[in-house]
């Protein structure tokens, strides 16, 4: 199931620059929570610091607390207990490109010492259900490679990856910008079926999207998060005239 | 500012609506000066200018449409749109309302004429005085002169309650001129109506510009401080 993420007085810079300010917000548990704003608004540093994907970067540093489920990311687990229980999908496919289908979803369990076969079988088996792709692939699980799907394909073959390690929430980084329309729709619906166990955070570009999935949403802007609120709310009659400008197109 | 060409498809919205506005207005007004003077020329202008109102309700329906349907728009432009939309129904029912006035001015047209006891063009002022303010909010973006228009309904509701009240008496009183008696009292039906298309009006300005929806004495629960740009 997924756990609730309280983030409070989060802060991170990139070397001098200060990318996020003071970020307070919660994320409630097995919802879809959609983060929006300009390009560098500060949104995918924000999710990075989810997983402290953000520390990876020598300039990088982060202040503040994340509580996931209640356990603080930075003080109370390592990065790669972290990791584990927060898995992330990024804007463009990334299967590992020499192996099979089966491998590259195998791949998170076997790093973590899994070797029983009948266990990784039915991990696989599982994940690729869960991520709406076992029906088109389960012939070639070990015959073909990751990078011979489609794009569409691959996207999904990287939300199984993320699944199969059994994580708590998903954190998706503008999944869909990069698929045609028929591959988005999978994803968003793909979405809308793995809420009721992940919590999920989305960044995304684009504001149909982020109201088709989502229940909440947050603007970013300048490294402030200037609004959250029920997805509902943002896009009928958003309370900061900041937000209203930017979802109309105003600017950005 | 960005999306330009989005803008410019709004105002050019906002402009065919109050052409179409202007319209439903003037029949309004043609309707009851018919009726004042049993004029059957000024009915014929009232049919056609219905025939054109029809044919622009069609037209801002499927501008309304397309900015939807390309432009996907959000917050106080969706809100917009759909006010447009339902707007433009109002109004088109509002030229339906003086064809039916103009109806009952041909259908008194086979009978003597009849002093009626009831002030229509009274009850005309006042509809019209609504839909001319509403449209002004409209134009505006003013929800304080939309909320000033609900106000005003009572006045021409009681108006036509009288009317009804009149008009019965009249004829349980004298039935020879009960044909007479219930044309007036369709038309202040008509009016009556009118006044409430114009209510309909001042309830989505409001929603337009504040995001909130005050139908039915509901409140401005989900309303909010913003005003709209003046489009």
């Amino acid at each position: 199931m997924g756990v609730g993420i309280e983030v409070n007085r989060l802060n991170a810079w990139y070397g001098a620059n200060h990318t996020l300010e003071d970020i307070t917000l919660h994320i409630p548990a097995n919802e879809a929570t959609a983060l929006i704003g300009p390009s560098g608004c500060g949104k995918s540093t924000f999710v990075r610091c989810l997983n402290r994907m953000h520390e990876t970067n020598p300039i990088a540093r982060v202040t503040g607390e994340v509580k996931v489920g209640g356990v603080d990311i930075y003080s109370e687990t390592s990065a790669v207990e972290v990791r584990r229980r927060i898995g992330m999908v990024f804007q463009r496919p990334n299967p590992f490109p020499t192996m099979s289908i089966y491998d590259n979803v195998a791949s998170g369990l076997r790093l973590n010492g899994f070797r029983n076969r009948r266990v990784l079988d039915d991990v696989v088996e599982r994940s690729l259900v869960h991520a709406a792709l076992w029906e088109e692939v389960k012939d070639d699980l070990k015959k073909k490679s990751g990078a011979s799907l489609s794009g569409g394909q691959q996207q999904r073959l990287c939300i199984a990856r993320a699944l199969a390690v059994d994580p708590e929430v998903l954190l998706m980084d503008e999944p869909a910008s990069a698929l045609d329309p028929v591959s988005t729709a999978k994803i968003e619906d793909l979405i809308f079926e793995l809420k009721s166990q992940y919590t999920i955070v989305i960044v995304t570009h684009n504001m149909q999207q982020a109201a088709r999935v989502a229940e909440r949403t947050g603007f970013f802007l300048n490294g402030k998060l200037i609004e959250f609120d029920s997805t509902h709310k943002i896009f009928t009659n958003p309370s900061d005239k900041r937000t209203e400008d930017y979802i109309t197109g105003r600017f950005g | 500012m960005v999306r330009i060409r989005f803008q410019q498809n709004l105002d050019d919205l906002k402009e065919k609506l109050l052409v179409m506005a202007g319209m439903a207005e003037q029949s309004i007004q043609r309707a009851v000066e018919a009726y004042r003077v049993r004029d059957l020329s000024i009915c014929d202008l009232v049919d056609r200018g219905e025939m054109a109102i029809n044919r622009l309700e069609r037209e801002i329906d499927q501008m309304a449409l397309d900015l939807l349907a390309m432009e996907q728009p959000m917050a106080i432009d969706l809100r917009f749109i759909l006010a447009v939309i339902k707007i433009n129904a109002d109004l088109e029912r509002v030229g339906d309302s003086a064809r039916a006035i103009s109806d009952r001015v041909r259908e008194l047209q086979a009978f003597p004429e009849a002093e009626m006891p009831i002030d229509i063009p009274r009850t005309a002022n006042l509809a019209s005085a609504m839909v001319r303010k509403a449209l002004q909010a409209f134009i505006e973006g003013d929800a304080e002169v939309a909320e000033s228009v609900l106000s005003m309904d009572d006045s021409v509701d009681k108006l036509n309650s009288g009317a009804h009240y009149t008009l019965l008496n009249l004829m349980k009183k004298d039935p020879v001129v009960a044909p007479q008696a219930l044309n007036a009292l369709m038309i202040s039906r008509a009016l009556e109506r009118v006044a409430d298309h114009a209510t309909n009006i001042a309830e989505d300005v409001i929603f337009w510009v504040r995001g909130a929806d005050v139908r039915h004495h509901m409140g401005a629960a989900a309303g909010n401080s913003k005003s709209a740009d003046a489009k």
